[in-house]
């Protein structure tokens, strides 16, 4: 288990260097080291052209990049067990429909020049959904259920896709282009005090998971089992539900809806490692954040100087690698 | 004090009654057989007596309390079950769902410890499924799961031991070796064993008591040769047959009159 984790460690780390040395403007490796050394003993003076790019552009949106991959398959891996569904992702509970509402609405009414402005809303917009679909669902008066939530889910997010749709046949065009750019996901527009704040809340959201994960595994086996086996499987899954929307709607709300991470890496991860949680977890937030840095390396290459939005290169290698994975598996 | 007591209870689902007005009591650690024919309610008392369900009216008590005041944990550490099937859609290990009997034992750390491991190891070793241990659960046959699902409610240490129709997949080896287990954790660790089954020449043969539900409540209960006669099959199976003793042990044995 720790192995593993070591080990996938190592790959994220060796994709965060690679990413850190290619883009429009080459730094080697050499160099790559020297700024560090330099940035670690407080010498630098961002004087060199390199140093500059490393610390104030490339270093911030990879470790944004590795957070909000993290988040979003971090979230997926949750959802999937509580919902014993395989076909979950961590927007199955309109987390992406509240969120790009919110946004929407943010930047119609012109919060984008107040701090944190369509963030928050987006934010709000999230959770405002989550708990509807939780009342939609039945889930604050009895049980909750879980093919009642998923369908409410679906319902809402269809729902709220109406709404976006309806918004972007009435806005204006410079409107229209700011809201599509937020629909599509850029790795690029948060601030570093934002990425600290969703980095402490995948944080705090993953070491209290981690202690749920015997939990989990059990809770997997169905409610009825998770009772007999001493789960209180209610109260429990609705704390996992309220945790993991909050990080991930954190994560969504700064970066905008970024497909494919949080369906695909779990599933990923469940063909590799098994159904254990205590392994599962830490792979999925380690191999989430790989995946989406070396997809937005990607992203910043191909078309370099422009680029591309991080959604489409997501889609684009996950979905052929996935699909090999399941062939060979199913051999 | 009983060990379990059940006082009138009833239980519906929607508006079916499942549970009228049942009551029984059991005061030493035997084993016992729930018998009766489909939606007769054996599996309802079943999760009634692990509090998976409460009952509508009336009282299910383990050990003087109150299922409805147990808590979840401490229930778990009493009663294990032995559900029919239990197939996740995510694929685990044979010996991680037996470790999983663990859970309510251990003080809820993240991981199992030596001890968990030995007594798990253990119950794989009584149940015959040490030898797939490392397979995949979903891989196994029926029968080896239902085998593994025995292994982790024993893991669970229980005092009672609750068997939902446990044998049906068991070919006759496993049958015999496992309703012989039964009997020995019976007497040495005075363990209570309440099983379902469609059996009545098992539970005959196997049981200190029988319970006959019928429609809800409970039309006979009592020794094997007090159950088990051909008036009573009649009344409630609706089934002509023959019941003579056994010649081995003098136990009632059924035959089906054709």
């Amino acid at each position: 288990m720790l192995q593993i984790s070591a080990v996938l460690l190592l790959v994220f780390l060796a994709i965060c260097l690679i990413s850190l040395s290619v883009g429009s403007v080459h730094i080697g490796l050499g160099q790559l080291l020297r700024s560090f050394s330099d940035i670690l003993t407080g010498e630098h003076s961002l004087s060199s052209q390199e140093e500059l790019i490393i610390v104030s552009v490339r270093l911030p949106r990879i470790i944004f990049a590795g957070i909000v991959g993290a988040s979003l398959s971090l979230g997926g891996v949750v959802f999937q067990a509580l919902l014993r569904n395989p076909l979950a992702d961590p927007y199955v509970l309109g987390i992406s429909g509240g969120s790009a509402l919110g946004a929407i609405i943010g930047i119609l009414i012109g919060a984008g020049s107040f701090y944190l402005g369509v963030p928050l809303l987006a934010f709000c917009g999230a959770l405002a959904t989550v708990f509807l679909v939780f009342v939609v669902s039945g889930g604050t008066r009895g049980p909750l259920l879980d093919n009642s939530l998923l369908l409410s889910g679906v319902v809402v997010n269809a729902f709220f896709s109406a709404a976006i749709l309806f918004f972007l046949s009435i806005v204006n065009s410079l409107e229209l282009h700011s809201i599509t750019f937020w629909l599509m996901g850029d790795l690029a527009r948060a601030s570093m005090k934002e990425i600290g704040v969703a980095a402490v809340c995948l944080l705090l959201g993953f070491i209290w998971l981690y202690l749920q994960a015997r939990t989990l595994n059990i809770i997997v086996q169905g409610e009825d089992v998770a009772l007999q086996l001493g789960v209180s499987v209610e109260s429990k899954r609705r704390w996992i539900l309220i945790v993991t929307s909050l990080f991930t709607a954190t994560a969504v709300s700064l970066a905008g809806i970024i497909g494919f991470v949080g369906i695909m890496v779990p599933h990923m991860m469940r063909l590799i490692f098994g159904s254990d949680h205590r392994l599962l977890l830490p792979a999925a937030v380690l191999c989430g954040a790989s995946f989406l840095v070396a997809a937005d390396t990607i992203a910043r290459m191909v078309l370099a100087p422009a680029e591309l939005p991080v959604g489409v290169i997501t889609a684009l290698c996950g979905a052929p690698y996935f699909i090999f994975l399941l062939k060979r598996k199913t051999n | 004090m009983s060990l379990i007591c059940g006082q009138n209870i009833s239980f519906r689902y929607a508006e079916t009654p499942i549970l009228d007005d049942f009551s029984f009591a059991l005061a030493e650690p035997q084993v016992v057989a729930i018998i009766g024919p489909n939606g007769s309610g054996k599996t309802t008392l079943l999760k009634i007596i692990n509090g998976i369900i409460f009952p509508e009216r009336g009282q299910m008590m383990i050990e003087g309390k109150d299922t409805r005041r147990w808590s979840r944990q401490e229930l778990a550490r009493a009663v294990a079950i032995v559900p029919q099937e239990n197939l996740s859609i995510f694929p685990f290990y044979a010996e991680e769902i037996v470790l999983m009997g663990r859970f309510p034992q251990g003080s809820n750390a993240c991981f199992e410890d030596k001890k968990d491991y030995q007594i798990a190891h253990e119950a794989m070793e009584k149940t015959d499924t040490l030898a797939f241990a490392a397979r995949r659960y979903d891989q196994l046959s029926a029968g080896e799961r239902q085998r593994v699902l025995i292994a982790r409610a024993l893991a669970q240490e229980p005092k009672i031991l609750l068997l939902d129709e446990s044998t049906v997949f068991l070919d006759l080896k496993h049958q015999m070796q496992f309703l012989a287990l039964l009997r020995q954790l019976n007497i040495t660790q005075k363990l209570t064993v309440i099983f379902v089954t469609h059996d009545i020449n098992l539970a005959s043969s196997h049981a200190d008591r029988i319970i006959l539900l019928y429609c809800g409540k409970n039309y006979a209960i009592g020794s094997p040769a007090e159950v088990i006669t051909a008036a009573n099959i009649k009344e409630v199976y609706d089934v002509d047959v023959l019941v003579d003793p056994n010649p081995q042990n003098g136990l009632p044995r059924m035959t089906l009159i054709t």
